[in-house]
């Protein structure tokens, strides 16, 4: 019994993570229409960053939000100097990012070498709560609540802010959302930014559960994609769903079927993409 | 042909989809508060001519005039912010939005189109004011389209074949919108399979054929030469 519980918390847990990457990831991809490839990259800068304030005695909650802050600019460089040149080209757009992912797991090699960096819970959070006589460990139960809480304030500002609607519109019919007078180029950066921004946080918030080591960035991405080919391009709503879906198939996959982790995991995708290659919830073709 | 009264002009454009060059040395004047039909067959250009004006596709030469302002060149957002409204071919109202949020989005400027305004003019839209777009019918979605248009208070409004794909009752009711609306002054590019609507709507009209204009005048005189306009146009 305590075995499902616990894989159910972990389960959730590294959903709300997921959801964290991939709701950024998918609203790019659902923009923009590339995938960026730099997504996991800029989750494990975002967690070598949190080391790094943390080994400066910054607070884990502040340290979190700035290390967004910081991969979130980077990402409004990445977006302005080098995607927005490469305007049309998307297969250009794609290589890019990848070449970039590349640069950022190789810089992070250099600056924080390779030996893993654990990242301890906050303080308070570090001893588990009992619950009907089992115990749970606090701060994944707070990763998952914190996940929820930017799952609604995502949903508010699309679903409910004229911005939100603005950037529904430039998922829908960029063309058409320009000839409206929309500054769609505009909305790229802002969405690109607010995206990875939430991956450079999710990295600091998984730094307890993951650490930071190389590799981070890999084994994270194609979770992201995933999520995201499930859940349907462009779909806070599928990325929510998604990231719960998958997180469940890796863990218990991983727990009960080690040797056929990826099968579980990657065969829902393949599925997916041939079946329905509009996802669970979305609208555009992966 | 520019000339400083007009309301939009175009002299010389030419225009590719990619290699192949759509647009030759076409140019027309649309005059303040006048209603301009823009006719040809299918495949003759009249589509691209639209994408060109709205900024969708670059002229490789020539210039298109806003007032006297030249605004080819321009990205279609600060075309659409200087006051050219687009009716699209096929509608492409966004799907996801709610019919509200169509209008909300297209909001600019100053004017005195707003979304009670648009719902005035289309009581049926205020019904359905929050059901996504995608689920209107083809009538509905015509109008939110309209609706959409206006909203950015336009100076001048292209129009790409509003009645196409609707019933004959709602072809009816959409011709009367696009009088009304120019009747109170709005200068409009209406292109149109349907002749008939069209001829009846338009003070002035321009026949495009294989990308040239071949006949640029008032409605009488287009009236008139039927034999040019089955020559252009087929049968009608």
């Amino acid at each position: 019994m305590q075995f499902w519980l616990i894989q159910t918390l972990n389960s959730l847990a590294l959903g709300g993570l997921l959801f964290l990457l991939s709701s950024g990831f998918s609203l790019i991809f659902g923009l923009q229409r590339i995938p960026n490839l730099a997504h996991g990259a800029l989750f494990m800068l975002g967690a070598y960053i949190g080391t790094s304030l943390l080994a400066r005695e910054v607070d884990f909650w502040l340290a979190a939000p700035l290390a967004g802050v910081l991969v979130g600019l980077l990402g409004v460089a990445l977006e302005r100097l080098v995607l927005r040149r490469l305007a049309g080209n998307e297969q250009g757009q794609v290589l890019v990012t990848l070449g970039v992912a590349f640069i950022i797991a190789d810089l992070c090699l250099l600056v924080w070498t390779g030996d893993p960096i654990p990242v301890p819970a906050p303080e308070g959070l570090r001893r588990p709560v009992f619950l009907f006589g089992f115990a749970f460990p606090t701060y994944r139960l707070v990763v998952l609540g914190i996940a929820v809480a930017a799952a609604i304030g995502l949903f508010l500002l699309m679903e409910r802010t004229r911005l939100g609607a603005m950037i529904r519109a430039g998922v829908d019919d960029p063309e058409m959302a320009r000839g409206v007078g929309i500054r769609v180029s505009g909305l790229f950066t802002t969405v690109f930014c607010l995206g990875v921004a939430l991956a450079g946080t999710a990295g600091v918030l998984g730094g307890p559960i993951l650490s930071a080591y190389p590799g981070l960035d890999a084994d994270m991405l194609p979770l992201a994609l995933v999520v995201v080919i499930l859940g349907g391009v462009g779909s806070l709503l599928g990325a929510f769903v998604g990231s719960f879906v998958v997180s469940s198939i890796y863990n218990f996959g991983t727990a009960l079927f080690p040797d056929l982790a990826y099968v579980i995991l990657f065969l829902p995708m393949v599925l997916a993409l041939v079946f329905k290659p509009e996802g669970l919830f979305g609208r555009v073709r992966a | 042909m520019a000339s400083d009264a007009a309301a939009l002009s175009l002299s010389g454009v030419d225009s590719f989809y990619g290699d192949s060059h759509v647009l030759h040395g076409v140019g027309f004047a649309l005059r303040p508060g006048r209603l301009l039909a823009l006719l040809g067959r299918n495949g003759a250009g009249k589509t691209t001519c639209l994408a060109t004006i709205m900024g969708f596709l670059r002229p490789r030469r020539g210039e298109i005039r806003l007032y006297g302002e030249r605004i080819s060149g321009l990205s279609p957002e600060a075309i659409c912010r200087r006051g050219v409204g687009l009716v699209p071919q096929g509608r492409r109202v966004f799907r996801s939005l709610t019919v509200r949020e169509n209008l909300a989005v297209a909001a600019r400027g100053r004017g005195p189109w707003t979304v009670e305004r648009v719902f005035e003019l289309f009581p049926r839209l205020r019904e359905r004011h929050g059901q996504l777009a995608g689920s209107l019918s083809g009538g509905e979605q015509q109008m939110l389209a309209i609706g959409r248009a206006l909203m950015g208070n336009p100076r001048v409004l292209l129009m790409d074949e509003p009645s196409e794909g609707l019933a004959p009752q709602i072809v009816a009711e959409v011709g009367r919108i696009i009088g009304r609306l120019n009747a109170e002054g709005l200068s409009i590019v209406l292109v149109e399979q349907n002749v008939k609507m069209t001829l009846g709507l338009a003070h002035d009209v321009v026949i495009i054929n294989t990308g040239a204009v071949v006949f640029e005048g008032p409605v009488e005189e287009a009236r008139r030469d039927e034999a040019r306009l089955a020559q252009h146009l087929g049968v009608f």
